[in-house]
């Protein structure tokens, strides 16, 4: 259970997550800049060492109609849903955005964006695919070099290796909160639930950084530290996937008689895996742990990276099962899928694949999968 | 008795080359035969075959004497062979989803279980990935590497939105020696940079004179169509490089001079002309060749088969090592949506045409999500029309006849009324 005043600081993040947009305006009401971007591998901390507002875009679930001019029915929810934001005013408060490079359907939403979307602000940081190789690391530093440049000249202010230094200080903060925080509903999933701590964790990447550094604090604070004893007969959970960020999904594998207890999700636990050096480049720093983090199937990292690190957290969390949750039309995601299924068959966890869109299967069909999936892991 | 085997098949192989060189024309069939027959059976004759992806950079292998496999080419085959859908379902049935590239899928499913037109393809003894053409390949090889247990290379070629900037030169050029050292540690030998040189000369020399076949359908009435080209294609894919690709496009190029001359067409009465984009749909050429045939429209040209020499104007033949870099970084496919469009409008303009027909494949998202965008500025800048067919490569499932033929039927009086 929550303590007194956790609930207060819930409410917060709650609110940014369920509307991101009106978060975004009230925000550019106080006079930010704000830079958007989709993906984790944005170097956030550049961001706002250079005094802007980082905010991550997560694409509306609601109906497609101006993105259909744009984009074929077999893009991603993401991609269609952010582009369809843009082209309907929902992204009015950016004024600027930036494009790691991710997959070969952000990739095609950058030019899209670039040719139809007016922008204050454009980059596409073209991040390296290969991440282990002396030349990929080399060349991952000249690239944010180069965008430490695109933003000095854009904004007319320098940006000092002390000023990076600093935010990189504030994102290892945060992204060490954010681990505290996995960590403490692992050990005791019903301190929070599955769907406060993803609203928690979308919300980390689209409110003021501050606010969010005293928010996690204070919540992790304030979480029920009792570790209960005792056999549960609840299942334990494991999510695998890209974005996941509804919060029906999360209530209907909890009233299913499960708990999410761990994830391998870029809007979940990818984003803040890895702290930044602070002894040193800082810039060096910041690619040195882009290249070590838990890696996106979009990039390569060895042929068992992911598979292997999957295996050891499913472990780590003492998770029963694993629900894999894809985004329609992902193609990394889904090449990724038939290998690391076998690898967790061959520890005997079993696993469910759930192929999402911008809106989920309807309730009763969700529903019945979730049970009937964790009534296997009983 | 294994050396034996080995001497006999060197001895047949070298015979059907000699007779092959003998013959007039350069027989493609024959060509293709005799390469997958030294491929199939490099084991014997000691020889290392690489996989690699259709737009890697293949020189360096020609130059290590490594037989170069390309799983795309094979893609190919099986989607023209009509054997795409059976494959792909055997792979949905391994987990792949039936919405991830139909190359992929049909190849995967091979490796694990054979069948397609040629018994699938030789074992490989390294894998080559470069992905220039998409970041399906690197997911694909990976795949490929697990089942196989052999090394992979990836080349990676940081996508050019805008501009072709100095670190992703610095960036590539480097690989490009990590690419010779990986080399020489899988085939434990030297590499040669004096053979790369003639290798390299003998690249540009074969996408020169593919050029100079795909220009001469700018004539009318065009001595060749797209779907001419989608056939001759296969060895400046495959055999770029070598002699044989020099030596079959130049006979090519004399056969096409020869027709423009004569005035022949390839479709007898060519009255519009069109440009096709993206890759084929394979298991539906005749239909479609017929198709437009039967409304007097020739399709001159498309972006796809010339992809594999559009990036000439960056190369260096005198130094093809340093030059390769930047011209394998700025194919077609990684550039952004307007640098598409500029190339698309610089063909309209070049080969006349009255229309462009878009295939939105769904196996291939770099090349088909913007092509509306493309289309649009088509519209705006040439005033042509677009016609976009939804289909795909190799899955037959995803290709619907009837729907097809009435947007064609419809697109067609769209032309003959301008």
């Amino acid at each position: 259970m929550l303590m007194e005043n956790a609930e207060d600081i819930l409410e917060q993040f709650c609110r940014a997550a369920s509307d991101p947009v009106e978060y975004g305006r009230s925000i550019k009401r106080k006079d930010r800049e704000i830079i958007g971007f989709l993906c984790t591998y944005a170097p956030e901390e550049i961001i706002a060492a250079a005094g802007f507002h980082p905010f991550r875009l997560f694409g509306a679930h609601g109906d497609i109609s101006g993105a259909d001019q744009h984009l074929q029915s077999y893009s991603c929810s993401l991609v269609r849903g952010v582009l369809e934001d843009a082209l309907a005013g929902r992204c009015d408060f950016l004024d600027g955005i930036i494009f790691p490079h991710t997959c070969d359907s952000i990739q095609r939403l950058s030019d899209i964006w670039r040719l139809n979307i007016p922008t204050a602000f454009f980059a596409d940081v073209v991040l390296p695919v290969k991440l282990v190789s002396g030349s990929a690391e080399k060349y991952l530093y000249d690239v944010l070099k180069r965008f430490v440049k695109e933003l000095e000249s854009w904004s007319g202010r320098d940006i000092t290796d002390e000023m990076i230094t600093a935010s990189c200080e504030k994102y290892n903060a945060i992204r060490r909160r954010m681990r505290d925080l996995y960590a403490r509903h692992a050990e005791n999933p019903a301190c929070l639930s599955a769907a406060d701590l993803s609203a928690v964790m979308t919300a980390s990447m689209v409110m003021d950084r501050a606010d969010v550094l005293a928010g996690l604090t204070d919540l992790v604070d304030k979480l029920d530290k009792t570790v209960p004893s005792g056999m549960s007969s609840r299942r334990r959970v494991f999510l695998v996937g890209s974005v996941c960020d509804q919060p029906e999904f999360y209530h209907l594998i909890a009233d299913a008689g499960a708990d999410v207890v761990g994830d391998d999700l870029c809007s979940g636990s990818r984003y803040c895996d890895g702290d930044i050096v602070t002894n040193g480049d800082p810039l060096t720093a910041i690619a040195s742990r882009l290249v070590s983090r838990v890696n996106c199937p979009a990039k390569h990292y060895s042929l068992t990276a992911r598979g292997d690190r999957i295996v050891e957290a499913v472990k780590r969390s003492r998770a029963d099962g694993v629900v894999f949750i894809h985004l329609k039309f992902c193609d990394p995601h889904a090449f990724d899928y038939p290998y690391i299924k076998g690898m967790l068959d061959d520890i005997h966890i079993p696993s469910m694949v759930l192929e999402i869109e911008a809106q989920l299967p309807s309730e009763g069909a969700l529903r019945t999968r979730f049970e009937t999936f964790v009534h296997m892991l009983r | 008795m294994k050396f034996l085997k080995k001497i006999l098949i060197i001895l047949i192989i070298a015979v059907k080359k000699l007779i092959c060189r003998k013959k007039k024309r350069a027989d493609m069939r024959e060509i293709m035969t005799i390469y997958y027959m030294e491929a199939k059976t490099a084991r014997v004759t000691d020889k290392k075959v690489a996989w690699i992806t259709s737009g890697g950079p293949v020189e360096p292998l020609i130059a290590m004497g490594v037989i170069p496999v390309y799983p795309e080419n094979h893609g190919a085959m099986i989607g023209a062979s009509k054997m795409g859908r059976a494959l792909c379902e055997k792979a949905e049935e391994m987990g792949y989803s039936s919405d991830l590239c139909s190359y992929a899928r049909s190849d995967i499913s091979c490796a694990v279980d054979g069948g397609g037109p040629i018994g699938g393809l030789p074992r490989p003894d390294m894998l080559i990935c470069c992905n220039n053409i998409c970041g399906t390949v690197l997911k694909w090889y990976e795949i490929q590497a697990r089942h196989f247990n052999v090394p992979l290379f990836i080349l990676d070629t940081p996508f050019c939105h805008t501009a072709y900037m100095r670190e992703m030169h610095v960036y590539v050029r480097r690989q490009l020696e990590e690419y010779i050292r990986f080399l020489e540690d899988v085939c434990r030998k030297k590499f040669n940079r004096d053979t790369m040189a003639d290798v390299g000369r003998k690249s540009i020399q074969a996408q020169r004179l593919w050029q100079q076949v795909l220009d001469t359908a700018a004539n009318r009435p065009a001595p060749l169509t797209a779907f001419d080209a989608f056939f001759h294609l296969a060895l400046i894919v495959t055999l770029r490089g070598t002699q044989t690709a020099v030596d079959y496009y130049a006979s090519l190029l004399r056969q096409m001079n020869e027709r423009v001359t004569r005035g022949i067409g390839a479709v007898p009465n060519e009255r519009y002309r069109l440009l096709w984009d993206n890759l084929p749909i394979w298991y539906r050429l005749r239909w479609l060749s017929k198709k437009f045939a039967a409304h007097d429209a020739c399709l001159v040209a498309d972006t796809y088969t010339s992809a594999w020499c559009g990036a000439m104007k960056y190369m260096n033949e005198n130094d093809f090592l340093e030059s390769m870099a930047e011209g394998y970084t700025r194919i077609y496919l990684n550039v952004g949506v307007d640098e598409m469009a500029r190339t698309v409008i610089a063909m309209i303009d070049k080969y006349d045409v009255d229309g462009v027909v878009m295939h939105s494949n769904r196996s291939c998202k770099p090349y088909s999500l913007g092509q509306y965008d493309i289309q649009r500025i088509v519209m705006e800048e040439r005033n042509i029309p677009c016609l976009i067919i939804e289909a795909d490569m190799v899955d037959e499932r995803n290709f619907s006849e009837s729907q097809v033929a009435t947007r064609i039927d419809a697109f067609m009086e769209m032309i003959k009324q301008d």
